[in-house]
């Protein structure tokens, strides 16, 4: 016992082990991914930036049922609702908060006709106060803008829902 | 027209005071052993970052220019262009003149270095002693930083700074000792003739727990991790420098920088021979490869690095109390086993090192 350590501290046997494990993670594949240029994979589940989304014939989805509103766990949604010129329920102002905003996509899960979705898109920023409120127009715009994105990730993860 | 010029600079030479010329001669003699130096530690630097990144399994730095290779120059740029700040209470004279304190030495030290055969800045009989004292100067730039700073975590660093560098200064002059007993000389360049022969005449073989004590001691010596207990990130902030910004923190890690590389080069000289040729002896006096030079010199330097960044990428900090043990009881006490054991092979003439 007593000489095995003696040995161990004389001949640096911990030392030279712990050197050997360095040794071997310098010749190692690097795990880093040159972030501008290459992008680590993402799942068509992503939760980035919210949208809202139109049917086909240009009709806004959102029927102001206000369940994402009262999933929400940050409180990060507030929603009016008015009845349209053509009778149907629609918001009149549907916001969301980013900076309250937690991405957890409760918002997306409660929504029954898919139309609030989180996109995969998570490089954004905002330069002036008041930019981290997503209006209706906002969310609208982002929706016609990714469409054709969103409607692939949403087939792509249709058969798990 | 080649003539022309060159025949000129011969006259104009000539009409150069004799004196002068000495003074010139020995300045440019300077420059060349400096500026290189001085690119070694900015490169230094860089191969730190790269190599400890690798050990991490990162990538390092690789931004600026090709593969990174221009950033030691960024981050000079970026440390001269910050602004100088003088803590209030601090006492200001020391606490400018502290930086050089520490650089000087470091710089000073290669005046003795024989770089490869028949040239030295200084070829001086006591070589030795002069680079052990010059080792030792660099703690008092440590010191009065800590002192003149006046806070709290710089003294702290200082104080263990101080406590560190003689604990470990006598293991190393013990080690110097023993090979000094095995040469018969404190000049560098002697020292390195007397290890000629083969890679088995080199000191490194009678006097190996030394050349192990000596290398160790002078990670030591330069506050390396693991013996950075003067910074210590984790504990007092960043030791004695916490309140150097700009110029004053790059002249310190220049210092850093440059005394490791004092410290390797030191060890080839002392225990690896220094510009010998390791296949001197095993292949034929007309082969490139056995004949000495700067190369073999650069290159034993450069492994000994390496083990100062693989060492700081491997070990943890030693404790305090672990560093006052492993310099008092377990490196003093060898060293000087082994110079009586030095002391008989020498008197018995068992093998082929001690004529």
């Amino acid at each position: 016992m007593r000489i095995g350590y003696l040995y161990k501290t004389l001949f640096l046997s911990e030392l030279r082990a712990g050197l050997g494990v360095t040794w071997r993670n310098l010749f190692r594949t690097k795990f880093t991914i040159q972030y501008p240029e290459e992008k680590t994979p993402q799942s068509p589940r992503f939760r980035g930036l919210h949208a809202q989304r139109r049917y086909a014939n240009g009709e806004e989805r959102c029927i102001a049922c206000k369940l994402c509103e009262a999933v929400c766990p940050a409180l990060a949604i507030t929603i009016e609702s008015e009845v349209a010129p053509d009778g149907t329920r629609r918001t009149k102002r549907y916001d969301i908060d980013l900076f309250k905003c937690i991405f957890c996509g409760f918002c997306e899960e409660a929504c029954p006709v898919d139309a609030i979705v989180e996109t995969r898109i998570h490089e954004y920023h905002m330069e002036h106060r008041g930019e981290n409120i997503l209006t209706k127009d906002k969310l609208l715009a982002l929706g016609d803008k990714y469409e054709a994105m969103i409607a692939a990730d949403k087939a792509a993860d249709a058969e798990y829902r | 027209m080649t003539e022309l010029t060159t025949s000129s600079i011969a006259s104009m030479w000539a009409a150069v005071p004799v004196a002068l010329q000495d003074t010139l001669l020995i300045t440019l003699r300077i420059v060349v052993v400096l500026v290189p130096l001085i690119l070694a530690v900015a490169y230094l630097t860089y191969a730190e970052r790269k190599v400890i990144g690798y050990m991490q399994n990162r990538i390092g730095p690789n931004r600026v220019g090709p593969k990174g290779l221009l950033q030691p120059f960024a981050d000079v740029i970026k440390l001269l262009l910050k602004e100088v700040v003088i803590p209030s209470n601090a006492n200001r004279v020391l606490f400018v003149v502290a930086p050089l304190l520490t650089l000087t030495p470091a710089f000073a030290a290669w005046a003795v270095i024989p770089l490869f055969p028949g040239f030295v800045l200084a070829d001086i009989n006591a070589a030795l002693l002069y680079v052990l004292a010059l080792t030792s100067l660099g703690v008092y730039g440590v010191i009065l930083a800590g002192w003149a700073t006046n806070s709290k975590y710089a003294f702290l660093g200082a104080m263990r700074s101080a406590a560190q560098i003689v604990a470990y200064e006598i293991a190393m002059g013990f080690a110097l000792v023993g090979v000094v007993m095995a040469s018969g000389s404190l000049n560098l360049g002697e020292i390195i003739e007397g290890q000629s022969g083969s890679i088995l005449h080199w000191y490194w073989l009678p006097l190996l727990p030394l050349f192990l004590i000596y290398f160790i001691s002078g990670v030591a010596e330069t506050n390396r991790a693991p013996f950075d207990v003067a910074e210590g990130e984790s504990e007092i902030v960043a030791g004695f420098h916490v309140e150097y910004a700009g110029v004053g923190f790059a002249l310190f890690f220049l210092a850093e920088y440059a005394n490791m590389i004092l410290i390797s080069a030191l060890t080839a000289i002392l225990f690896l021979g220094g510009w010998l040729s390791p296949f001197q002896g095993v292949l034929s006096e007309d082969n490139f490869l056995a004949k000495p030079g700067f190369f073999w010199f650069a290159l034993k330097t450069g492994v000994f690095l390496f083990c100062f960044l693989w060492f700081r990428a491997t070990f943890p900090r030693y404790r305090y109390d672990q560093i006052m043990r492993l310099g008092w009881k377990v490196f003093i006490p060898l060293t000087l086993i082994w110079i009586f054991v030095e002391g008989a092979m020498i008197a018995f003439d068992i093998g082929p090192w001690f004529d």
